[in-house]
Parts: structure tokens; sequence; C-alpha cells
């Protein structure tokens, strides 16, 4: 179990999304950064999609009331074990009693803790992931609040032999952490004012010859009523050719939608299924954790790729995942 | 079956566009199209969203590419039936209307140069096609309101809308499944909960249901309220 002493900003239970219930009006949510979640997962042996907590610019205070085996990925925090800093990416044992916080960075967005077994909640349409707006999943369907206590799932096979060989060493220590990590060249790159690649959008054609030009060279800054459903932006403004008649149809995330003030909004994890604003732009799935991480007042660039190339590049983070996957089977623990 | 856009929304999204304006012949496709993918999804696909003139089908890119999925939807659209053949569920909705529900039931009245009771009685007179359910958890996208109704959405969104509230939006008719900010015109509100997690299917209504609103008063309204209290 976690007792939650402070909850920080905005802590809540997610996991690899709601999928299948879009038509019901019912959106995905999921984790900003799913790398980030995807390998702290791996890092407790969890299935990658397991429930894990995200943590949204001021960490909160959490004390483990059981041995757990903990893993933090991500940007923009610091953790720390009874005041004592952790490493990111790699698997870290913490003792009965151990208290964890975080301390502020200068740059990205959101961690995600790991444990093994996974955060106990029950699944509400096959997910564990939070839906603030309708108060359905996570931890009674809102972000944590302090005197909340988190259940812990049983850990995995491999987590209980890391937990056991690991034990005999903590005596007395706060924490016992893995002599290696994931390498830094398999990570996203994460970037206080990053590029990120986008493909042009359905109604790319309907906007005017200069929109369509300065959608892919333009900064555009991250205004700070950004949250979990869309990051609203702020720059050039990108008119139509002409007024459309727009007719409500599917989005998605990484969906670049333009209203009729011309400040394009970026929709991200908790976007709404539906909308009726003319989309110019969609964010490459393999960016989206380096979106995630950008901080309100940081800019985005996009650059333009091929939507060939996106898929490609997805792949390829794909194959580099399952290599982590295949390595932590050998790692030496 | 004509000519159908395919276009990609993405790397992992494609949306087929069955037409340009919202018509029942258009949304008769779609739903066929729709049962058609979901008996048998191809390779790679997640989920599929109808909305009124199109369908987007998730992928997951991993599994199948862009070129992949457009040719295997490309040829499911040759074979997918022009309607289904499903039974249509029709929904009857008891609606209490007026009063504290239904603040703007006089205002839709006046501009419409009517009684609060001719408003009623056009409002439960129509039948209604469930086009999508979007924009919040279980809100159902209806299409087949009387413009002899129709009022223009309120200058000042109100920032909590009850759930179960039934407004009109210019043309449109629906329900607020949650409680949520918005600019419908208020006429009434239901006992039934719209929007039900804890059930499969999570939404009362889905694409290509057909609607029909009846009066109750408020006794019957409290009634029906807590049998239908299950959550």
């Amino acid at each position: 179990m976690i007792r939650v002493i402070n909850p920080g900003l905005l802590t809540t239970v997610q996991d690899g999304g709601r999928y299948g219930y879009q038509k019901y009006g019912v959106i995905v949510s999921g984790a900003m950064d799913g790398f980030s979640l995807r390998v702290a997962n791996l890092l407790v042996g969890n299935p990658e999609g397991a429930p894990a907590l995200e943590i949204t610019l001021v960490g909160p205070r959490l004390r483990f009331e059981e041995l757990s085996l903990i893993a933090v990925a991500g940007a923009g925090l610091a953790p720390r074990v009874d005041g004592i800093p952790v490493p990111l990416w790699r698997p870290v044992l913490v003792h009965p009693g151990a208290v964890l916080d975080f301390v502020a960075e200068t740059s990205g967005c959101r961690m995600y803790l790991g444990v093994a077994g996974g955060i106990a909640v029950p699944q509400v349409m096959g997910s564990a992931s939070t839906y603030l707006r309708a108060g359905i999943g996570g931890y009674k369907g809102r972000a944590l609040q302090a005197g909340d206590d988190l259940p812990l799932g049983p850990p995995g096979e491999w987590a209980r032999t890391v937990m056991a060989m690991w034990s005999s060493r903590l005596r007395g220590k706060s924490f016992v952490a893995a002599p290696w990590g994931v390498d830094s060249r398999l990570l996203p790159k994460y970037e206080p004012n990053p590029r990120v690649r986008a493909m042009p959008g359905p109604q790319f054609e309907a906007f005017d010859e200069e929109a369509r030009r300065k959608v892919f060279e333009a900064d555009f800054v991250v205004l700070p009523q950004s949250d979990r459903m869309g990051y609203r932006l702020d720059g050039t403004k990108l008119a139509l050719a002409r007024p459309i008649e727009m007719i409500s149809e599917a989005v998605t995330t990484g969906t670049l939608q333009v209203p009729p003030d011309g400040r394009p909004i970026l929709l991200l994890a908790d976007h709404q299924t539906m909308g009726g604003y003319p989309k110019i732009a969609q964010v490459a799935t393999v960016d989206l954790p380096v979106v995630a991480q950008v901080r309100p007042g940081g800019r985005l660039r996009f650059t333009r790729i091929e939507l060939e190339d996106a898929q490609r590049l997805l792949r390829k983070r794909e194959e580099d995942i399952g290599r982590l996957r295949a390595a932590l089977c050998h790692a030496r623990i | 079956m004509g000519h159908l856009d395919v276009t990609p929304v993405g790397d992992s999204a494609v949306l087929i566009r069955f037409g340009d304006a919202v018509e029942a012949s258009t949304h008769a496709r779609i739903m066929a199209f729709v049962d058609h993918l979901e008996a048998a999804p191809i390779p790679g696909m997640v989920e599929c969203v109808p909305a009124f003139t199109t369908v987007t089908v998730f992928y997951d890119p991993v599994l199948a590419s862009y070129s992949e999925v457009k040719a295997e939807l490309v040829r499911r659209l040759a074979d997918a039936p022009a309607s289904t053949d499903r039974r249509v569920r029709v929904v009857e909705i008891p609606v209490c209307y007026g009063g504290e529900f239904g603040p703007d039931l006089e205002d839709v009245a006046a501009h419409n140069h009517l009684t609060p009771e001719e408003v009623v009685r056009i409002h439960t007179s129509g039948e209604y096609i469930v086009y999508a359910i979007g924009f919040a958890p279980g809100f159902p996208y209806l299409g087949g309101m009387s413009d002899r109704i129709a009022t223009p959405r309120l200058a000042t969104p109100r920032l909590a809308i009850p759930a179960g509230s039934v407004g009109i939006a210019g043309g449109q008719t629906g329900v607020y499944p949650i409680e949520t900010p918005g600019g419908w015109r208020l006429i009434g509100r239901t006992p039934l909960r719209l929007f039900r997690p804890e059930d499969d299917p999570p939404s009362l209504l889905a694409a290509g249901d057909r609607v029909r609103f009846y009066a109750i008063d408020r006794d019957e309204y409290d009634r029906l309220g807590e049998g239908d209290d299950r959550g």
C-alpha cells in the first residue's frame, strides 16, 4: 500500500488507455507520455500498460507501507527517498516506511511512478485510467488527495526474485537501486522547446497559403490554460482560405485543430472524441511523449514528416522497447 | 457504392467520408459499414467511430501500415451492404418539461411564437435519429428536430448544467449525460441515466438508435429516477 501524505499538483492513476469505447463518447485517457509509462512498468516487471501514477509539475509526498520495487521515469522532477536522490529509469527497492518526494527541475512536465504489481484500482471499461471529467476510473475517479491509501497488486515473478535478492542488501538503507539503467539513447529527445514531427491534417488544404506554410515554420507557445485535454497554442494565427461548414467528426490524440480565433489547440490524452473544428495537422505518435513533457510557457515547432516515415519511426521505437524488454530478462540482478 | 473519400488522420487513424450533408440515407450506409467492420475487424484495427458523415477507423501502425489499412478498407467498402438488416432500436425517453428542470422552455416558446405546451407537443411528436455519440460520454447527437422549435444558444453559457437536462441549440436537440458547462436552451430533464460506466455498453444510446421523448410530471420523474439510480 502507498499512503498519500501530500498529493502534489495533479497526481492521477493512468495506464495504457481505455480503448474501444470512443463510439460511446468515452475518451481514451491514459498516460500523456506513454513511453515513460511503459518503461516505468517494464523496469518493475509489470505489463507495460499497468496502472501507475502520473505526476504533473509539482510532485507528491508518498509513503510506502510495504517493501516495494519502484521505477521513476519521465522528466521535470528529481525523486528522493528519505531525502536522498534516487536515479531515474532504473528499478529501485524501497523499504517499508520509505518516503518518496520530488524536487522541481527546470524543464519537463510529467513523471511516472511504476510499482511492482501496479496500483490495484478497479478497472472501468477495461482500464484503470482516471477520466477526470466523468469522474470514473483510477482512484475513485479523481486526482489523489492527502490521506488516500493506494492498494498495490501482487508483484510479478521477476519482481519477486529481485525483491528477495535485494532485500538483504537493504539493511538500514533507504533504498537499493540497480547498478544499471535504461540507455539514454533509447529515450525520446525530451527538450523544453522541442521540434516535433507532424503531418498535414484532413482539412490542411482548406487553410490559406500562409497558414499552410507557417504551421510548419512558426514557433507556438504553450499557454497556461493547457491541460491533459489539450495544449492551447499561441503565436501565428492560422486562417482558413474561406469559411468552411464543418460537421463534427472523430478527432485523435495529436490532432492540431483550429477554432475560428485562429489559435490552434493540440489535442492530447483527454481530448473529447469528436470535434467540429478544421484540423490543419497531426503530430506523429512517436513524438507525443516529447510533447507531453513541454511545460506551459514552452515553445513547440512542427516539422513536416511523411506518414510512412512517421509509421517507420514508430516501429523503430517499438523495436527499441522490445530490446529493453529482452535485456531486462538477462539483467544482472 | 460510389466514390468514397479515404484519408489518413495522422499515423494511426483513417477517416472515411460517406457524404457532405447530414442525411438519413448517408447515416444508414455508415451504420451498415460499421456493423460490417465490427463483425470482422481488419488487421490492426483498434476501434471505429461513426459520426454524421464519416467513419474513423483507429489502428495500430505497428501491426498494419497505412497502405495496408487503406487497401483493406477500400476492399471492405466495396463488399459492405448499402444498408444493415439489424432491427432499429427505438428508445423512449421520459422528460419532465418546464419548471426548474426546463428554465428556458418559456423563452423557446416566445422565440417561436408558440405556447410552452405547443413546444412540448412538437418536441415529443418527432422520432429522432442518433447520428453519433460524442462531446461527452453518452451524449447523443440527434437529428430530426422540427425547425418550428429551433432556438439559438444562450449568449452566455451556463457554468454547470445538471445531468439529464434536455436542451435545444439551433436546430438540434439533445440530452446532457453528465454535469457540464453549456449554452443549450434547457426545456426539461429526464430521470434516465444516459451514461452508465458500470454497464457494457456504458451508454444508454448508440449511433443508429431512434429516440422518442414523452412528457412526464414531477411525481413520475421522482419515481423513475429511483428506479434508474444504480450507481
